[in-house]
This record gives C-alpha cells, structure tokens and sequence, in this order.
C-alpha cells in the first residue's frame, strides 16, 4: 500500500484539491514569481513575531502535521501523526520560486511523528519503527515504496507512543521511547494507586535508546539506553557546539487530582516544569521518582514516592538546562545554525509548545514557538516567546479552542526557519526581512 | 449530516466560482476506519434548550470539577490524541450500564470515539459513592450540548455489584 500520487496544489486540501486550484490563481496573480525576494503574508499567517521577521504560508490542510524536514532544495517533507488516503509523508515542493507549495507528493502507509533529512537518507519513524529512504541527488527519495527498516519493535502502548529522533555526526541515531504512564502507578492516572518501585516500565520505555543510523532492523538488543528517567521527549535535536544531545521532555500530569491535599489546581496548572535537558550518555532525568519544580529551583520527590511538594530529592538527578511553566508541551527543538536570523539567533535553541491541557480548570498556556539565546552550547539567556498567535484567540480555556497548535520545527537551506500546526496542517515559514 | 451539506454547498460555490473547473472535484469521502465495533453517532440536541440543572446534576459539576474537567476539559471536547470527548458521543449519551462501568473500571484499551482513538489511560473511579457516580453521569449526559436522561444511584449500584 506503499504508493504516490501528485497533486498539483498550493493549498493542499485534501478532500477538495479545486479549491487549492482557485487559491494559487489568487495568490499568483498578487505574488508574481520570480520577483527575486519572497513576499510573505501581509498578516504573517496570523503570527506574532519579534520586528523584522515576517511569515509565508507554505502549505495548509495537511492533517496532523506533526514533525518536518527540508532538503538543500527546499523540499519539505511532513509526518502525519494519521495517515491520509493511505500517506503518512507528505513532500511539498515550490516549482514557480514563490515559496508557496504547488506540487504535493505522499508516501508512507504508517502513522507517527519523527522525520529527519541527511544528505542521502530521509528516516522517518511510526510509533513502533524507524525507516529510511534513500535520495536522489535532488534530495527526493527514490523508492517510497521500499524503505529499510533502520529500527524495529520499540514499544507502543498508546500512551507516549511518538518515537522522535534525531542523529547526530558520527552516526548514531537517538529515539524517544515515551513511559506508556503518567507516573508509574499500578493503575495509570488513578487516585490511591500506588507508585511501583522500582518502576519496571523504564526497561524498556521511559529514556533515550541509541542505535546505528545504518543499522538494519535493529531492536532492543541492537541498541543501548542512553539516558533514562524521561517520562515523554518530544523535541530531540544534537547541538554542534557542545557535541551532544539535547532534548525537551513533557513533565507529569495531574497533581492536583491525584493529590489535591497537597496541591490547588493552580499549582497543578503550572507544575511540574516542562525541561529542556542537555543529555550526556547514562544521564538519568528522575522520572517517576522526582520532578523538577521550577518555583523553588529544586528536584523534589514525587507524591507517589513519598513527597510532599517541598521534600527535595537527595539522588543525583538531572537538572534541566532550562526550566519551563508547567503543561506547556515541547513538542519540538532546533538548534539554530542557519545564517538568515540576526546574531542572537545563532546556535540558539527553538522550541514549539503545543500548548497545554492539563492545566484545566485554569486557563491553558503555550501554543507559541519560544527562543533561547545559546552561548558555547550552553544556555545564555533568559527564554522569551518568539512566534506568537497560532491559537488565534485571546484566551484559551480547551484546546480545542486553538485554531493552530505549533508542533514541528525545521530549517531551510536559506535558514528560513519552517513550523508545522498539526490542528489543520499548516506549515508556517518564517523569514527575517529586517536586514535588507 | 452537516459535514454533507456543506461540502454541497462549498462545491457549488466552486463551480460557480470556477465553472467546468471542478468536475474532477468531489470532496473524497472522509474515510473513517469502517470498525464496525464502535458507536459513533452524534446525538440530535443542538436546537433544543439547555436542560436545567437539577440539583443532583448541580452536584455532580461540583465532582465533574474535581475529577473529570482536567482531561475531558471544561468544554466537554477532550484533547485531540489524547482524551476523548465526552460531547455529542453515544458512549455518554447511549447506554448507561456501559458508561457506568467506563467509570468505576477505567478504561485503557484504545477506544475508538466518534472515528478517533485517543492514547491517555482514562482512570478507575470506584471511589466515588453510587450517588457521586450518578450525579457526574446525569450531569455530563445533559452538558456540553448533550441531552439524555438521568442515571440513578439504584443502578450505579447495580453495575457495581456486578464488576
């Protein structure tokens, strides 16, 4: 079932490709092609960005477009979290120059979130699998329908089932394995069930494994964990200037209604801390025992292991490079390496927050795309908000009520800077303006 | 039905607006999963008045607050992937011995709702008393747009005996 079709369409939809037809006849009559610089959106998109950057819709209503790549052509390749008439890869491509998608191609018969580009292989992951594709020298893949199949057999119950992954230099490719709980009880998410100690589910789940980019069908035993206590990373990106691995994990959900003696729904709306970590080989991020409250600055010991929402942990856990408010979900990170951005940006760390559910009844937060300042592979500077307004309203109670939620970041060739939206799929590109 | 009629609509206004463009459009069919193990349908609620809140509904919002709001969301929808909506479901609105047991029992076996499945674990809540149980039930199943009669504590009883 392994098949692809084109499409010709600015605007992808996918139930109605006419519709794209009327609106690149629109959209070409006022943004000529060939012009020599891109005309981006008079409303950005709908985005909130910092003076001088401005915002080009590439593409919309491709689904839950999740995470996304772009080759040295400026191809874009898109993961559906669901496939879509039988493609879980969408390949977006602009044949007329005007950064607009005009040509849609899809592969991929499975689910998922991960997508990443070298410069001979597209890997992309299902919720059990890594699979790679050979490139042309276009950066296209040349066989959609016979992928190897690089890793195999990862776990998948449901819960935290994304497997992101990135590689890094020497070949080594690293995956997310999402703990299949919220905090390792008995009975997942349930009051009074207690904690399992040790937790059993970070045998297999619940860290980082490292396998050979090059490898083929490698599982469990192929591999090795490489950092563990990781409830669910999303955002995994390798930072050339330190040399190793960062990532931006989802902390724990519900504490207040596991524990409402111990915490008020507002201190459940904003806690634990969602982190970015740095991870070297062997770290261990705490998960289940501890979380890290970014209030007090301190790890402290999980209610179903004994705490009390102050008692500070007295294991050696990691520490986050970066603390986040609570719920806010890092789905995605990239080290800025590109040359279009101002100085400040580079090597600098974006991060797409989906945007948080678990703080209702108090109102959600997040749903933006945030930068911080990075200094010899360190952390430099406070985070700020730099792309804003995907939600499109003011207040938002449910997540549902969010137009768009940010999930995916990717780099262009140019260092334009690309954000996916896996609410209706649109794909954002981002691009400074102000130094010309 | 609606989604029908308004890709009627929207294909007329495209052939209206591009004529003889669009005989290769069509809207492909939304191409649920077919399970035929699932109910899906949306309850017919939406013209009439909200129910007013008896005062064993007003006690169940006090335990939907404390227990429910926090995945299944103040506005009843849930979170896309994660947990389902409790609005417009036959799995709320439909039969009340299944929706009794989801309850007490939990659930964390993937169940398809309205076409989708949604990954988080819904927990056990055979904490709650028979009446807690049945206020929350009688409440979610006459919020959010739905409308269906009440549960009685009598019959969270008599699910509970049986689990």
């Amino acid at each position: 079932m392994k098949n692809q079709t084109e499409k010709t369409s600015i605007v992808n939809g996918r139930s109605n490709w006419c519709l794209a037809l009327l609106s690149g006849l629109v959209l070409a009559s006022c943004n000529p092609a060939g012009s020599g610089k891109l005309a981006t959106d008079t409303d950005n998109g709908g985005l909130k960005l910092p003076e001088g950057f401005g915002v080009l819709v590439v593409a919309d209503s491709l689904g839950a477009a999740r995470h996304l790549a772009v080759n040295a052509k400026g191809d874009i390749f898109v993961k559906r979290r669901n496939i879509e008439d039988g493609r879980g890869i969408v390949m977006l491509s602009d044949t007329d120059g005007d950064g607009r998608a005009d040509k849609q191609t899809g592969f991929g018969d499975y689910n998922g979130t991960g997508i990443f580009l070298d410069s001979n292989y597209l890997y992309a992951s299902s919720n059990t699998d890594i699979f790679r594709y050979a490139l042309d020298e276009n950066g296209h893949v040349i066989d959609p329908n016979a992928p190897d199949t690089v890793v195999t057999g990862l776990i998948d119950r449901r819960a935290h089932n994304s497997k992101p992954f990135t590689i890094d230099g020497a070949g080594n490719l690293y995956v997310n394995i999402g703990a299949y709980s919220n905090a390792c009880q008995v009975q997942d998410r349930t009051k009074g069930s207690p904690a399992m100690q040790p937790c059993p589910i970070l045998d297999s789940a619940g860290g980082i494994w490292q396998f050979r980019a090059d490898g083929i069908r490698q599982t469990y035993g192929d591999g090795e964990r490489y950092a563990t206590g990781l409830r669910n990373v999303m955002g995994i990106d390798w930072n050339n200037q330190a040399n190793t691995l960062f990532v931006t994990q989802h902390g724990r959900d519900n504490l207040h209604d596991l524990f409402p003696e111990l915490y008020d729904t507002k201190a459940s709306a904003t806690l634990p801390a969602e982190a970015l970590f740095r991870l070297d080989k062997g770290a261990n991020a705490g998960w289940p025992y501890t979380y890290y409250d970014q209030e007090q600055k301190k790890i402290v010991v999980a209610p179903e292991y004994g705490g009390d929402g102050k008692k500070e942990s007295t294991e050696d856990y990691l520490t986050p490079a970066v603390a986040f408010p609570g719920h806010m979900g890092p789905n995605d990170l990239l080290f800025y390496t590109g040359d279009m951005f101002p100085e400040k940006y580079k090597n600098g760390a974006f991060v797409a927050f989906h945007g948080s559910w678990n703080r209702a009844p108090e109102e959600q937060a997040g749903y933006m795309v945030a930068f911080i300042p990075f200094k010899d592979g360190a952390p430099s500077g406070e985070w700020e908000v730099f792309a804003d307004g995907f939600a499109g309203v003011e207040k938002i109670a449910a997540p549902d009520d969010a137009k768009h939620r940010p999930c995916g970041l990717a780099q262009g060739p140019d260092g334009s800077l690309y954000i996916s939206d896996d609410v209706t799929g649109k794909i954002y590109r981002v691009i400074y303006e102000g130094g010309a | 039905m609606k989604v029908v009629h308004n890709r009627t609509l929207f294909r007329g206004l495209l052939v209206a607006l591009v004529a003889g463009a669009c005989m290769a459009c069509g809207g492909n069919q939304s191409k649920d999963s077919g399970t035929a193990a699932t109910v899906t349908d949306t309850p017919e609620t939406v013209e009439q008045e909200p129910p007013v809140l008896t005062a064993g509904m007003t006690a169940g919002k006090a335990i939907y607050e404390q227990n429910c709001v926090t995945c299944h969301q103040t506005n009843g929808k849930g979170v896309s992937g994660l947990n389902p909506p409790l609005a417009g479901t036959d799995y709320v609105t439909g039969d009340k011995n299944r929706l009794i047991g989801i309850v007490l029992n939990g659930s964390n076996v993937g169940l398809e709702v309205n076409g989708a499945v949604y990954s988080n674990a819904m927990p056990a809540h055979a904490f709650l008393s028979d009446e807690e149980v049945a206020n929350v039930l009688s409440y979610i199943r006459n919020s959010f747009g739905n409308r269906a009669d009440t549960v009685s504590a009598a019959l969270v009883k008599e699910v509970r005996a049986l689990l």
